[in-house]
């Protein structure tokens, strides 16, 4: 018997076994199983060493170019990842431990994503936070959700300036609900401002926006904040970690639940995930928010320590009544998050920030200079910007990606009238040089 | 031990960043522009690195103890997964949706292509949709396929039908998507009853979602009219994967008359369990429910080269459930893991599973009550009906597993079996590790006789002990202040 | 003195003018544990006889109160708000949940008086 499988036991300890048992082969302790439910065919490839494995799959990887100059965004962002933080995520007692459930040997995992959750509070400026979700999409389902458990009504309006992504993924999830789901187009790039103050009814559990929204514009949600409270509804907003380093929390901005992506906090892209999914709200909210949630308390000595708490929300306790399905989360990749915040700290989580805006300013203005370019949003906007190119966009992308640069989402494709539109994303990763060689490059494609 | 916010000082700093290369930009309008900065803990590199190694080490995980919580498949996690996943960092998911940007991402595509044509030889059926990132949303993808199936026939069907021993995880998707719940009793041979399921059965149910093998470890003989039952009815059958572990390459859930299955790759398929996630949870669908599938879906062209199906084409889609395709990173592990044990290597990862488990369960089963007596499959399951007489509960017998140096097994799952304990070793435990984790178990029993106290004093080698788990969630401190 | 009536799903209920004060027995209280939340009712819900009411969580469970008479809710109790382990404390008095406008008298007659509530228990155990 080949060894490939990680068993470790020998036929001799195996043939001790089968005795204690009372068998005499492992197939006897089957027999529960009628033969004609038995496998008919089971064809896969036979199995290999690690270094074939490795061979085989380095092949697949080496497929893909290294060299490209990634603008684009999307929702995944290609972001800095110090070293320390795979270092951290790569203990073992950290990544094959499992979800919490004895908090006596476990305080690592507790302990760490307390301190997560703190630290998302204080990014958005909420008051709780949960221990993740899976991503940016479902947070933003799931935000959903909960705003309509809270107000108990079933309308939900959401903005057409949120990511076609995240809006399908929304969709998805209440296909199957009575649920009214109303979108309201961009108007210039930004929030339809009178379309939602028409939309927005007593019947409406909540507002839904992105922030920056999808073309890279930064808006103040004061005013919608009001607007959904006037009616008894909620204003639920997705936001960019990244850009809250800089820009007014949403927290402070009146939001009632926030949501996001974490992935640009420490998670590489791998091909979209995995990634996970921060909500926060109002400590009044706690009680409906879904997924789980670590709590500080003590033990019988008075010594401080961590648990999983309100579980009673979830679905191992009321089952078909909790706030969410969710069971696991997204335990480590929200590890990643704290490290790399903490690995940045205050300061350099501020600087960050800061690059990403200098750079996509300079690049936006480097843009705007090119005949026949314009940018197209109306105001100020945070490390993605959309250009509305003299020609469609969709070919200039395929040229450029020839070139090995990967110019940015062309938005025709869930913006039929935006079809000569680019949004553009820089990072900090972007150098002055790669963005002068994307302009020049830009010109020659679609200018000429 | 403090927290890294408490050992935080101003002034201190981790990583630096490259500087700017470009001119400052203006600043952000007032409105928009933060006052202060976020409150993020100032430490040095070493600080960090100290505070989060030392925190590491208040975990039990499998590579540092036995880990045996039954229905979570804790086994271990080859390292040579680890390095091949680090192979894709670099690629951007948006460059697939780019016209022309498929051609630079053929690897990441045929993979994900390859894993789901695996996954679905595996479990009988004929295709795998890998976009889920957990088993629970993989549940819920299975109901929205499901409800969608129904849909297009015309039909609004109001129950989803579970036995009382399911995971909660089964009722809480269907609920989700607007279902209502029937819940089947669980009958002394273990598993749904079927008489009773008989009863509860009607045209106006859109699915019977069953664990298979069940959360009990135990193979239901009746599955198969079950399956047949509920289609006779005109529902579909859902099979919670979960336990595919017993089963690997001896019987494929889609042969038995499933309609739908999740997957766990975190459990079945080696990738880590990362402490609660990230998991990934593909869902398999029989040929009905193709069209049904989420977007965006691989398609193999004519010439060879991998793409995407445009959504229009799929105009019967549930649409999106995740924003690309699914927790890519923990596929390429599962992959690797497929291609690494190759067919022999699987089968005998159910075999060894089922034989570890049965081991223990015939060397318990003098000591503890043994509500189901008969082989088990991949996970045993306990009551300490016996214990309690002595005023000793599970969870005491739990804590004191903690002393002895063992992650206790699951407790209270499923909530059928009174003071539950779900003991599920996996394939790649040694039978001397079993050994000892026996002898701590018939200890045990034994103080349980001897000295009921000495089990409700434990654990007492941790650093901390019987957390207040009612203040915690009576005062919600969930954030420092 | 008023005659408390019990319900097979552990709830009591004292009535007096026409309105029913009702809580969970003590034996409930008791087998939730440590009460956390109790998910008080909307005044002016409508209630009928053993449907759902609300419900009460602890720390490892979440439990359904069911109605004991059909009726309206006309008041609750909202110190448990803040204090919910008065429920533990004194189940069967300062612990109780809401009042009720009773719908029909006649309902008593499904409840148990103490002695048969008693009796019940000991079947249970």
């Amino acid at each position: 018997m080949s060894n490939t499988s990680y068993c470790p036991n020998t036929p001799e300890e195996i043939r001790e076994m089968l005795g204690v048992i009372g068998v005499t082969t492992v197939e006897e302790l089957f027999g529960a199983i009628p033969a004609d439910l038995r496998t008919r065919s089971f064809y896969l490839p036979p199995g290999m060493s690690e270094f074939e494995m490795t061979r085989h799959v380095s092949s697949l990887a080496e497929q893909h170019p290294r060299d490209i100059a990634n603008f684009i965004g999307g929702g995944y962002y290609d972001h800095l990842i110090p070293a320390v933080v795979d270092h951290l995520a790569g203990r073992a007692e950290f990544y094959t431990a499992y979800t919490p459930y004895q908090p006596e040997c476990s305080q690592g995992t507790l302990q760490a994503l307390f301190e997560y959750q703190t630290a998302i509070c204080r990014l958005t400026g909420m008051e709780v936070a949960n221990a993740s979700l899976y991503d940016g999409a479902t947070a933003m389902a799931e935000a959903a959700m909960m705003a309509m458990r809270v107000t108990d009504r079933d309308k939900v309006v959401i903005d057409g300036c949120v990511s076609p992504f995240y809006r399908q993924v929304v969709r998805s999830y209440l296909a199957n609900l009575s649920v009214e789901i109303v979108d309201i187009p961009p108007r210039g790039g930004i929030i339809d401002r009178p379309g939602f103050a028409s939309a927005v009814d007593e019947r409406t559990a909540v507002i839904i926006v992105q922030n920056p929204n999808f073309f890279g514009s930064l808006d103040d949600l004061g005013d919608l904040a009001e607007l959904a409270h006037a009616k008894g509804a909620l204003l639920a907003a997705s936001v960019y970690p990244v850009s809250l380093g800089l820009v007014t929390s949403p927290g402070e901005m009146g939001v009632d639940i926030v949501t996001g992506d974490g992935q640009s906090l420490g998670n590489p892209l791998s091909f979209g995930g995995p990634s996970f999914g921060f909500i926060a709200t109002g400590k009044k909210h706690i009680r409906n928010l879904p997924g789980r949630i670590i709590g500080e308390t003590v033990d019988r000595e008075g010594r401080r320590g961590f648990v999983l708490t309100l579980q009673a929300r979830e679905q191992h306790i009321k089952r078909h009544k909790a706030t969410s399905n969710i069971c696991s989360n997204q335990s480590l990749c929200a590890l990643r998050g704290l490290f790399f915040l903490v690995s940045l700290g205050r300061e350099g989580f501020a600087e960050l920030a800061r690059l990403n805006y200098d750079k996509a300013e300079y690049a936006k203005s480097v843009f705007a200079k090119l005949p026949g370019v314009t940018v197209l949003n109306p105001g100020t906007t945070f490390n993605e910007f959309t250009l509305a190119l003299p020609k469609d966009a969709g070919p200039v992308v395929e040229r450029l990606l020839a070139k090995k640069i990967a110019a940015g989402v062309p938005l025709g494709e869930w913006y039929p009238e935006m079809r000569n539109c680019l949004t553009v994303t820089v990072t900090e990763k972007r150098t002055k040089a790669e963005i002068d060689t994307f302009a020049h490059k830009l010109e020659w494609q679609a200018c000429k | 031990m403090q927290m890294i916010y408490e050992i935080s000082r101003p002034g201190r700093r981790g990583a630096r960043l490259p500087l700017s290369d470009v001119p400052p930009a203006p600043a952000l309008p007032e409105n928009l522009l933060r006052r202060e900065a976020p409150l993020l803990p100032e430490v040095s590199e070493l600080e960090m690195v100290r505070h989060y190694t030392n925190l590491s080490r208040r975990n039990f995980s499998v590579d540092t103890h036995f880990y045996p919580l039954g229905s979570c498949t804790m086994k271990y996690n080859p390292k040579s997964l680890e390095n091949v996943s680090g192979l894709f960092a670099s690629a951007h998911p948006m460059t697939a949706f780019l016209p022309g940007g498929d051609s630079l991402v053929q690897g990441a595509l045929e993979l994900l292509d390859g894993l789901g044509k695996l996954l679905a030889e595996i479990t009988g059926m004929a295709e795998v949709c890998t976009h889920p990132l957990a088993g629970a949303h993989g549940e819920m993808t299975g109901i929205m396929l499901i409800a969608a199936y129904h849909r297009a026939k015309g039909k609004r069907k109001r129950y989803v039908i579970v036995p009382d021993s399911s995971h909660g995880t089964n009722p809480a998707s269907a609920a989700m998507q607007g279902y209502e719940i029937i819940t089947v009793p669980t009958a002394p041979y273990g598993d749904m009853d079927l008489e009773l399921f008989k009863e509860a059965m009607n045209d106006e149910v859109a699915a019977v979602m069953m664990t298979c093998p069940n959360t009990l470890g135990l193979f239901n003989p009746h599955v198969a009219e079950i399956c047949d039952i509920a289609h006779e009815h005109g529902a579909l059958v859902y099979c919670d994967g979960a336990n595919l572990n017993a089963i690997l390459g001896r019987v494929r859930p889609g042969d038995v008359g499933f309609d739908v299955i999740h997957l766990n790759l975190h459990k079945t398929f080696a990738t880590p369990h990362g402490g609660g996630g990230p998991g990934s949870g593909p869902v398999g669908v029989k040929r009905g429910l193709i069209p049904f599938l989420p977007t965006p879906r691989i398609a193999l062209r004519a010439n060879g080269t991998y793409g995407l199906q445009i959504d229009r084409d799929r105009p019967q889609s549930i649409g999106r459930i995740a924003s690309f395709f699914g927790n890519f990173g923990v596929m390429v592990r599962a992959y690797a893991y497929i291609m690494m044990l190759g067919r022999e290597g699987l089968i005998q990862v159910s075999e060894q599973a089922v034989l570890n488990a049965n081991y223990i369960l015939a060397r318990l089963k003098p000591h503890y009550d043994l509500p189901y007596d008969q082989h088990c499959m991949h996970e045993c399951v306990f009551s300490a009906g016996r214990q309690l007489k002595q005023g000793v509960h599970a969870i005491d017998i739990a804590k004191y597993l903690i002393d002895r140096g063992f992650h206790p097994p699951t407790v209270y799952f499923p909530l059928n079996v009174k003071e539950a304990i779900m003991i599920e070793p996996t394939e790649t435990e040694s039978k001397e590790t079993m050994d000892a984790f026996i002898e701590a178990m018939i200890d045990a029993a034994e103080i349980a006789e001897r000295n009921p106290e000495e089990l409700r004093q434990a654990p007492r080698t941790t650093p901390v002990s019987r957390l207040d788990e009612t203040k915690a969630a009576r005062e919600q401190n969930v954030c420092l202040a | 003195m008023t005659e408390t009536y019990y319900s097979k799903e552990h709830e009591w209920v004292r009535v007096k003018d026409g309105i029913a004060c009702i809580g969970i027995t003590s034996y409930a209280a008791n087998q939730l544990g440590d009460i956390t939340y109790v998910e008080l009712p909307r005044v002016g819900k409508g209630v009928k006889q053993f449907g759902e009411l609300c419900s009460i969580e602890s720390v490892k469970a979440a439990s359904d109160i069911f109605a004991p008479v059909s009726g309206k809710v006309v008041k609750v109790n909202e110190a448990l708000e803040e204090t919910p382990e008065i429920v533990n404390e004194s189940a069967e008095d300062a612990g109780w949940l809401a009042w009720i406008e009773m719908a029909d008298l006649k309902e008593l007659g499904n409840l148990m008086n103490f002695e048969g509530y008693d009796e019940y228990l000991r079947g249970l155990e």
